[in-house]
């Protein structure tokens, strides 16, 4: 069994741009590869979350009862979360559909704007909850990179200090739609 | 601000350094002086300050009361803080309440790198918003021939108000309503491209801190504001009386 700390990164409402800023890490990947185990991940193939993880990375808000259920279980099972990027920290982009009721919306996404096979899916995408909202709505958060998407820097600084047990302190590296 | 009578100097002190002060001299424009950083929203050199965002609050001994530094004057002997753990307690607090209480969204904002009120949550460090959002209904107006009022950005500091009625002596703007009601209108709650007051001069926009009025042609990059008109535009005037 390794003794190193192990990391997971969760995908909800989001687009995976936070996911290609964390890529974009590049060759310091490997730097973080000696620090940490990433143990679940749309990047890797576990399917089930593990008992316990040290750092998890959330992108994107959470919008549907999927994700909903996916972060309670999540936060039950990580010491550390952390929202990544402006979806999970603000709702940003999945939050524009707000202001319309949730059928109002699939109506003009799969009735008014579909050409072929007009009909709202039951089956397979998971149901919308009423409102996009932030993660730290839903479960507490403990650490929150603001940004669209925060840049590989900011992520990789973050990563390194709460591997190397500090909490970090982004300063102006990042902000809100960065 | 200016106080309408003769100046005399006061000796007071700011986060413990000794200064002094003009007496018609507000904290702000000291501490201004000074290099001591006090956010503001709704202060815009060159018009009359209102006190309204209440980002500017300090404290001074002797009283329990925060008083906003744009709106108060140098005392002799006062005592002020700008900058205490409270202070940006409450700072926090007003900077929570402006991002819920419209539709901001930073990313795909106009004004995105070059807003006031994002910069400031930067720079006082806010890294998420503590209250939930409202997400009210509000259209945009698109119908001026060469700017947009969009109040889903709108942080009703009245900095287009002031600097329409005073400076361009139009007032095309107004405030209408009240609380979470409360909405920037133009002339009589009509469509901005049919009043009859405005002038086209574009002063408003300049002046607006937020991506709430902007220009149509520009793009997002160049949305950059210019404001150094209008502190120009007084002292001329001033000078000529
Ligand atoms: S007006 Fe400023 S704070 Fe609001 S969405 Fe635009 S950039 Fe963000
Ligand atoms: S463009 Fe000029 S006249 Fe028209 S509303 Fe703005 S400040 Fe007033
Ligand atoms: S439109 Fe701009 S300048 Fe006018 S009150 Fe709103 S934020 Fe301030
Ligand atoms: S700047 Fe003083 S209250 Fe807004």
């Amino acid at each position: 069994m390794s003794t190193k700390q192990t990391l997971a990164t969760v995908w909800l409402d989001g687009c995976s741009g936070c996911h290609m800023s964390f890529l974009d890490i590049d060759e310091r990947l490997l730097e973080l590869a000696v620090l940490a185990d990433l143990v679940y991940s749309p990047l890797v193939d576990t399917k089930e979350f593990p008992e316990m993880v040290d750092i998890t990375l959330i992108e994107g808000a959470v919008s549907s009862e999927e994700d909903y259920h996916k972060i309670k279980k999540v936060r039950a099972h990580t010491r550390l979360l952390v929202s990544l990027g402006d979806c999970a920290v603000t709702a940003n982009v999945p939050a524009m559909r707000n202001r319309f009721s949730v059928r109002s919306v699939l109506e003009r996404a799969y009735l008014e704007n579909a050409d072929l096979n007009q009909q709202i899916p039951v089956e397979v995408i998971p149901s919308l909850r009423e409102r996009s909202v932030p993660v730290h709505q839903v479960v507490p958060v403990d650490i929150f990179i603001p940004g669209c998407p925060p840049s590989n820097d900011t992520i990789y600084y973050g990563l390194t200090e709460l591997l190397a047990g500090r909490r970090p302190d982004f300063g102006t590296m990042t902000r809100f739609g960065a | 601000m200016k106080r309408p009578f003769k100046t005399r100097i006061k000796t007071l002190k700011i986060d413990g350094i000794d200064v002094g002060a003009r007496e018609d001299e507000t904290l702000l424009e000291l501490a201004q002086e000074n290099d001591i950083f006090i956010p503001t929203l709704c202060h815009l050199e060159g018009v009359h300050d209102i006190g309204g965002c209440r980002l500017c609050l300090v404290e001074v001994k002797g009283t329990n009361k925060l008083l906003p530094a744009c709106m108060t004057y140098a005392e002799e002997g006062m005592e002020v803080t700008t900058n205490s753990e409270r202070l940006q307690m409450y700072r926090r607090q007003v900077l929570d309440l402006l991002f819920s209480e419209r539709n901001h969204v930073c990313s795909v904002c106009v004004s995105n790198g070059h807003c006031e009120l994002q910069w400031l949550a930067g720079k006082l460090g806010i890294s998420h918003v503590g209250v939930p959002y409202l997400y009210p209904q509000l259209s945009v107006d698109a119908s001026h021939r060469f700017y947009i009022y969009d109040p889903n950005r709108c942080i009703l500091c009245t900095r287009c108000v002031r600097v329409c009625d005073e400076i361009e002596g139009a007032h095309t703007w107004d405030v209408m309503g009240r609380g979470t009601d409360c909405l920037i209108i133009s002339d009589l709650n009509q469509p901005w491209g049919t009043s009859d007051t405005c002038t086209r001069c574009g002063k408003c926009v300049q002046v607006c801190p937020t991506g709430a009025l902007f220009h149509k042609t520009k793009a997002v990059a160049e949305m950059e504001k210019r404001r150094d008109f209008l502190p120009y535009l007084r002292t001329m005037r001033e000078g000529r009386k």
